[in-house]
């Protein structure tokens, strides 16, 4: 098995964990810390096939996860505060007890 | 496949998982910390340095501070009694299942070739001349964002005043 393969298969488990938790967790946070693990999963796969890559001087991957991750913090951060925002709203973080849009 | 590597996997494997799957949410933001570690040390393998430190600066140091700070300001750290997981988790599980099946078997039907590369460093110095000369309109669209999505985290977590009339 070659590296490239062994960091690949480490993002896609990523992936999936971010996924899974982001897809059967109740509370609103670890739903936005799932899809957080699914953009770290990828950023590693810029990273290692920039490593990896035929042409590692043009550094076209580390840009792309130097912007993913810029764009990660922003998204959290406006995240978080829908959640709170949310909170002040219905008293609840629970996303099933979440069930109306309605003020 | 070195051993650092196999060792660093398999901390950022279990910090991630132990972040989803653990019932209180401040031990789940503190397994996460160490999944996000792990990854800045793989980066650092990797030879990608700057990534490495942005990401435990940005990840380690901002993004799960805030998470911290949200789940002690919604007093949601430990849930009710109920279960974690919400009522549709074998629908959300066989679908993370089925992703990773995908990606698994598209990984090991491509065949990289494992041909030994000489060390790439990344320095900062040419990193910082591409930011300023090739990427100077994302990095400044990125300032935007940022900006952006800072006023409006604040505006949407503010208090909301009761209007007087």
């Amino acid at each position: 098995m070659s590296p490239l393969t062994g960091y690949l298969l480490l993002s896609a488990l990523i992936f999936s964990v971010g996924l899974a938790g982001a897809l059967t967790r109740r509370s609103a946070i670890l739903v936005l810390i799932g899809i957080e693990l699914m953009l770290n999963a990828a950023n590693l796969n810029f990273i290692a096939f920039w490593r990896y890559g035929p042409n590692p001087q043009a550094l076209t991957g580390i840009m792309f996860a130097i912007f993913s991750i810029g764009i990660a913090a922003a998204e959290a951060a406006v995240g978080l505060g829908i959640i709170l925002a949310a909170y002040r709203h219905s008293k609840t973080t629970e996303l099933d007890q979440m069930n109306s849009m309605k003020g | 496949m070195t051993v650092t590597f196999l060792i660093l996997a398999a901390l950022t494997l279990a910090g991630t998982v132990a972040a989803m799957a653990m019932r209180n949410l401040i031990h789940c933001v503190l397994a996460l910390t160490l999944g996000f570690a792990g990854l800045a040390a793989l980066y650092l393998l990797l030879g990608a340095q700057f990534v490495g430190f942005t990401q435990i600066l940005v990840y380690v140091g901002a993004v799960a501070i805030l998470a911290v700070f949200v789940i002690m300001m919604t007093q949601s750290a430990i849930p009710a009694m109920q279960s974690i997981f919400s009522s549709f988790w074998v629908a959300g599980s066989v679908v993370a299942a089925a992703v990773f099946a995908v990606l698994a078997w598209a990984i090991c039907r491509s065949g990289f070739a494992s041909q030994v590369l000489p060390p790439v460093e990344a320095a900062v110095h040419p990193i910082g001349d591409a930011l300023m000369h090739g990427y100077v309109l994302p990095l400044e669209i990125m300032g935007l964002l940022l900006t952006a999505a800072m006023i409006g985290a604040v505006v949407l977590a503010m208090h909301e005043k009761r209007r007087t009339p």
